[in-house]
């Protein structure tokens, strides 16, 4: 198959003696939707936070198993962490564009990993604005601060910042819960258009976004996955009450 | 009902405090403006003092407390940058970080004539720098220090997580991280509590009376070569700053309007310190604007 997947083996996530995540195996095909769903504090999101190693900046969070992406497991020490990021890409809850103008939030990454001519950053900003559906919105006012666009907008400019990095997976959590639905439905159209070229992993609260934008889901429960199927399958013929419960909201 | 009762009594003597504390500032303000202003005159400000005769100005005062200033902000602002974002990025969160935190702390309360103490027997003494502007400037700095320390850690630590990782998940490093990303958005906190301290060193007396020394050279301001022991520039000369001269006019001098110069001198360095104040907050709220604002 085409395109660059990532799989977790055994993958454990505990704060200090609290285990968050348990022993999680998984795998996200490429140009794929996945998405994670579950009750909050089920560890799906520092499931998602481990997987570019984000969790290693929270002091006493260990995570053990192996992340394989290719032939490299990224979750040894030897890994350059830095370089690693690179191929994955993360967009957040909340929109978190930086404090500089539409055009620096694009070409911060891109010009730090070596890209100088300003004619290739040019294109670079225009090609991730165009693909995040935010061009048209914007081409005529690329010097402007970045945090006066809505909040819709500002999401996804964070996405067109982290694909301008070229990466082979995004991750996000829950990026569309802080927006409005109309900005809401023009995110999941993105992913739809997105998940063409990147493997894309997606933690949601929200049933309905995850039976429209998904191919496969993966239910968590207290840290485990119950169960992991298309989503086809989990949200019409679920094969545990658990699954059933949670998306017929009978708890969560 | 009681709750209510409660709830207005508190309010009252809360106003109150404030309003006292308003007024008790506004008269110290006013009393030392009105002895003073009415003595401040361009040739008050640019001419040198008379130990005797009338008419004595600050000038030789006031260019060693700016330039005093200048040389202890070139010490304290790279060291104290540094070591702020290394307590606040770099530093494990364990015992010793901790206690190196408590030691910050206490460095920033010592009595600041105990600082002018062993300024005296470490640097003029010992090293050998003698009563000069270098040994005041390091003497101001062992209490600047914990300040800009507390500010850049303050201030980095004040930067959302999201922006932080946002730069991180981008593969960048986390040193570019810090210089690209953090430091842009904790700048108006660092800026604006760096002139705090710069207003908190420019009226310091006590630290200085054994360091810079209580006497300046007769100064050559056409002498711009800073080797020269005339030269206003040469930082190895002594000099008396604005805040030792009034305490020097006060409790020894001779002039016969001794008294007016002090209150001059008061009132010039009052406004400073003001304007150091002021001018830090339009600067911080200025900044805070051009970041998060549209353009």
């Amino acid at each position: 198959m085409q395109g660059i997947g990532l799989s977790a083996k055994d993958l454990s996530v505990s704060y200090g003696d609290r285990p968050a995540v348990k022993k999680v195996s998984l795998d996200f095909a490429p140009k794929q939707v996945t998405a994670l769903i579950g009750p909050s504090g089920c560890g799906k999101s520092t499931f998602l936070r481990s997987l570019n190693r984000m969790n290693d900046l929270i002091p006493n969070c260990t995570v053990t198993g192996e992340i394989w992406i290719r032939d490299q497991n990224i979750n040894s020490p030897a890994t350059d962490v830095v370089s690693l990021r690179q191929k994955i890409g993360m967009v957040w809850q909340r929109p978190n564009p930086f404090h500089k103008s539409i055009y620096e939030n694009i070409a911060f990454g891109p010009r730090y990993h070596g890209v100088k001519k300003k004619k290739e950053l040019d294109e670079i900003v225009e090609e991730s604005l165009t693909k995040a559906a935010l061009w048209e919105e914007t081409k005529d006012r690329l010097h402007n601060s970045a945090l006066a666009l809505s909040g819709g907008q500002q999401q996804r400019l964070c996405i067109a910042r982290s694909i301008a990095v070229k990466p082979d997976i995004i991750l996000m959590d829950e990026p569309a819960s802080a927006l409005d639905p109309v900005s809401t439905a023009k995110i999941e159209e993105l992913i739809s258009e997105l998940k063409r070229e990147y493997c894309i992993i997606i933690v949601t609260h929200n049933m309905h976004q995850a039976a429209r934008v998904s191919e496969k889901t993966a239910f968590f429960l207290m840290g485990e996955v119950m169960e992991y199927d298309s989503t086809n399958n989990i949200f019409t013929n679920p094969q545990r009450a658990e699954t059933s419960d949670y998306i017929t909201g009978r708890f969560g | 009902m009681k709750a209510k009762t409660a709830d207005k009594i508190a309010t009252s003597i809360i106003m109150a405090v404030a309003a006292l504390i308003v007024l008790v500032l506004a008269g110290l303000l006013g009393y030392i403006l009105f002895r003073g202003v009415g003595h401040i005159s361009f040739h008050f400000l640019t001419s040198a003092p008379e130990s005797i005769r009338k008419g004595g100005g600050i000038g030789p005062q006031l260019f060693n407390s700016i330039f005093l200033l200048v040389l202890t902000m070139i010490i304290t602002i790279p060291i104290g940058l540094g070591a702020g974002i290394y307590m606040s990025e770099y530093a494990p969160m364990n015992r010793i970080t901790n206690f190196i935190r408590l030691i910050v702390e206490v460095l920033s309360s010592v009595p600041s004539i105990i600082v002018g103490l062993f300024g005296l027997l470490v640097l003029v003494n010992l090293f050998g720098f003698g009563f000069s502007l270098f040994s005041g400037a390091l003497a101001l700095t062992v209490f600047n220090l914990p300040l800009m320390v507390r500010i850049t850690e303050q201030g980095l630590k004040g930067v959302p997580r999201e922006q932080k990782e946002a730069s991180l998940a981008l593969g960048l490093s986390k040193w570019k991280t810090i210089t690209s990303v953090m430091l842009p958005i904790a700048l108006p906190v660092v800026l604006t509590g760096t002139i705090l301290a710069a207003g908190r060193v420019f009226g310091e007396a006590a630290a200085l009376l054994f360091t810079a020394g209580m006497s300046s050279p007769r100064l050559d301001f056409t002498n711009w070569n800073p080797l020269s022991p005339f030269s206003p520039l040469n930082p190895f000369r002594p000099a008396e700053t604005l805040a030792v001269h009034i305490w020097k006019i006060n409790s020894e001098g001779l002039a016969p309007d001794a008294g007016q110069i002090a209150a001059g001198a008061s009132a010039v360095l009052v406004i400073t310190v003001l304007v150091f104040n002021f001018g830090a907050r339009w600067l911080g709220r200025y900044m805070h604007r051009k970041f998060t604002a549209i353009k």
